[in-house]
């Protein structure tokens, strides 16, 4: 195993922890401001994914399909609060994962239903396609750094508008207390409305990302939906920068345990058992970090006991 | 009067059950993915199955979508024994639901004709007098690969294939043919989409080839990513990877990829054409594997229901080891334990107009059966 490879791979690990990060930000908030356990939250990145493969096989521009799948993303997060979500806030949390799991169902089968069953087509635009030398021996992936840099500076600029603008005050405002604020005369339920289609639009630009280098298909939200409750549960429930912190450290966990673990076991059994029992122990190590975490702060790294 | 009707009724009832052309009736109960990821697949073969038994007034069919789950298709499977009273159960697309499923139907006195999984469990120990799969055994299309690559002069493949069992079935398979060595070799995550990880590490390997089976969503997301990290090193699969329904999403990508199948759009037989035609005609699109297996699934159980009665099982189960059907694969027969002798074809990944398919290069491996014959006590 070189050094080469290592940062190669925690490169790998960056990557898919800034992409986690969008969609454990939009969960995080939406729970930490609403109270609300949104399950469908999966559904907003194939949505996302779907909108940009629509606008992309339009028009051919992968920067319009980028801006399709957010606002995509957002104006089906809009029509669902208002029509679904709304009556759900004051509803205890096993009506909401029931309502929310019922809307995976019907979004799902709903986007089978005008798309198709087979996976759509969505590529990356050619001047982010290959490779770029980074240092002297590292060549990555150029899309890739394009991924963790938006990432990035898609964290800053809600660190920015939680932090210092009067809509963040707002939301943390109402995530503190919720009667107070909306006694001191905010439209609460238009804040509500505005913290979920933030949410969405978030999945829905990962979802087109993601899909750019993977697939575009049904029920492709599913799965790292599951990731994104284990990284706010890590960060600590509504905290922003725990979902930041939290999605980078199970990127990281996750890639560098698969790929490493096989290497390192096989120091001790022979190759074959080493790679399957390396690759079964690797897939599991985000949930044993989750559980050494819970065991000493029981509210996560970020949330507040 | 009363008396009259009585009679009547009773004569009537008489001559429903015993009514001619009855016992040539045969109910199809069909369990397959129709809903979420790799619902692709099980709609291609309901629809192949369903063009190759449209029009035959004899054989009437219960869908049910198994949602990719076991339980789920345990369920469904009691249901259609127990309650719809089916003949032949058929449809199941993956090998975990195969083996949920399979050895209890087959138990019960009803046929199961697979039109998909093949795990080497059910071909070997686990084989059954009323269990005939129609597609391939599981590790066949890898084992062509194998000797795709030999032929191909490979000598250090870097292999990979999803932690279940038919990805242990595909790289034994593989292996089982190539005689070269392997630079590395990678169970990745079931679902897993992402493969910069181990792309990576093909890239630091060495390695002179890459052989990989990532069926469905898997494998988009893998070619993709392969041919954007500027590897070049020649690729090849089974056509899992790079049948009708997934070239689309895979895009350029794909192009000049080598893989192995046991069917291909441009085989050269009527029936296959015909099947082509038909296909294109009644669903809009061009068929894949799957549907071509759906498709003769329904055209061997047409065989053997001109030649028996369903409900006399030793006489059926006969005429369909006979496989006296028209293969759209061309020659067709049954093994020892029931599962297919066939041509494995290589293909390449062209593209038609702006359409991407596949054409066939070479045959592959010729008359292959599988190596669980010997084991399958039958």
């Amino acid at each position: 195993m070189t050094s080469i490879l290592f940062f190669e791979q925690l490169l790998n690990g960056m990557q898919f922890g800034t992409m986690l990060f969008l969609m454990s930000a939009g969960l995080t908030l939406i729970f930490g401001v609403m109270g609300l356990i949104n399950l469908a939250h999966g559904s907003f990145y194939m949505i996302g994914a779907f909108s940009a493969a629509l606008i992309a096989s339009l028009t051919g521009s992968f920067w319009l399909a980028l801006l399709a799948s957010l606002s995509g993303a957002a104006i089906a997060g809009v029509l669902i609060e208002i029509i679904i979500i709304r009556r759900l806030y004051r509803r205890d949390h096993l009506d909401q994962v029931l309502a929310t799991f019922a809307l995976i169902l019907l979004l799902s089968e709903g986007v089978r239903w005008c798309f198709g069953a087979f996976p759509l087509y969505l590529d990356i635009p050619k001047n982010l396609n290959g490779t770029l030398p980074i240092l002297d021996d590292i060549i990555y992936s150029k899309y890739r750094l394009f991924i963790i840099f938006m990432g990035l500076l898609i964290a800053i600029g809600l660190y920015i508008l939680i932090a210092k603008t009067r809509l963040g005050i707002r939301i943390r405002a109402g995530q503190n207390d919720r009667q107070m604020i909306s006694a001191l005369g905010v439209d609460i339920s238009k804040l509500y409305t505005i913290v979920f289609a933030l949410g969405a639009s978030l999945a829905g630009l990962a979802g087109a990302m993601i899909g750019a280098i993977q697939s575009v298909e049904v029920g492709m939200g599913e799965p790292i939906l599951i990731l994104a409750f284990v990284v706010i549960v890590i960060g600590g429930i509504g905290s922003i920068k725990g979902a930041f912190i939290g999605s980078i450290l199970v990127g990281v966990t996750d890639t560098i345990g698969r790929i490493f673990l096989p290497e390192i076991l096989k120091a001790f059994m022979e190759p074959a058992s080493a790679t399957s029992v390396g690759s079964s122990i690797g897939s599991m190590l985000i949930y044993i970090l989750m559980a050494l975490i819970l065991i000493i702060k029981p509210s996560g790294l970020f949330g507040k006991t | 009067m009363k008396k009259f009707t009585t009679t009547l009724a009773a004569l009537m009832i008489l001559g429903s059950s015993s009514s001619f052309g009855d016992g040539h009736k045969v109910k199809v109960g069909m369990i397959t993915t129709l809903s979420g990821g790799g619902s692709g697949l099980g709609i291609d073969v309901r629809d192949g199955f369903m063009l190759a038994v449209k029009g035959n007034k004899n054989i009437s069919v219960i869908t049910k979508d198994d949602q990719r789950k076991p339980d789920i298709a345990v369920q469904l499977a009691d249901k259609m024994i127990q309650s719809d009273k089916v003949d032949v159960l058929t449809g199941i697309i993956w090998s975990n639901l195969a083996m949920a499923v399979v050895p209890a139907t087959v138990n019960q006195g009803k046929f199961y004709l697979s039109p998909n999984a093949g795990p080497s469990k059910l071909a070997g120990k686990g084989c059954h007098k009323n269990y005939f799969n129609v597609a391939w055994q599981n590790d066949n299309l890898h084992e062509a690969a194998g000797g795709y690559a030999n032929s191909a002069g490979f000598k250090n493949s870097f292999i990979l294939a999803p932690n279940y069992p038919a990805g242990k079935d595909a790289l034994t398979g593989y292996k089982r043919y190539f005689k070269g060595s392997l630079a590395g070799e990678i169970y990745t995550k079931l679902g897993q989409k992402d493969y910069a990880a181990e792309i990576a590490q093909i890239r630091a390997s060495g390695a002179d080839s890459v052989f990989f089976f990532l069926p469905g969503g898997m494998g988009i997301g893998f070619m993709k990513q392969f041919s954007q990290s500027g590897i070049k090193l020649p690729v090849v699969g089974p056509a899992f990877s790079f049948d009708q329904g997934i070239l689309k999403a895979v895009g350029d990508a794909a192009l000049g990829v080598k893989n192995t199948s046991q069917w291909s759009k441009d085989i050269d037989n009527d029936a296959n054409k015909k099947f082509v035609k038909d296909f294109q005609s009644e669903y809009g699109r061009l068929p894949s594997l799957y549907a071509s297996q759906g498709y003769d699934t329904g055209k061997l159980l047409i065989s053997a229901m001109s030649k028996a009665k369903v409900k006399d099982m030793d006489k059926f189960r006969d005429a369909l080891r006979k496989a006296d059907f028209l293969s759209t694969r061309g020659k067709f027969s049954f093994d020892k334990n029931h599962h297919p002798i066939q041509d494995i074809y290589v293909r390449e990944v062209i593209k038609e107009g702006k359409i991407l398919t596949n054409k066939i290069v070479s045959v592959g491996l010729k008359d292959h059966s599988n190596a669980y014959v010997s084991e399958c006590k039958m």
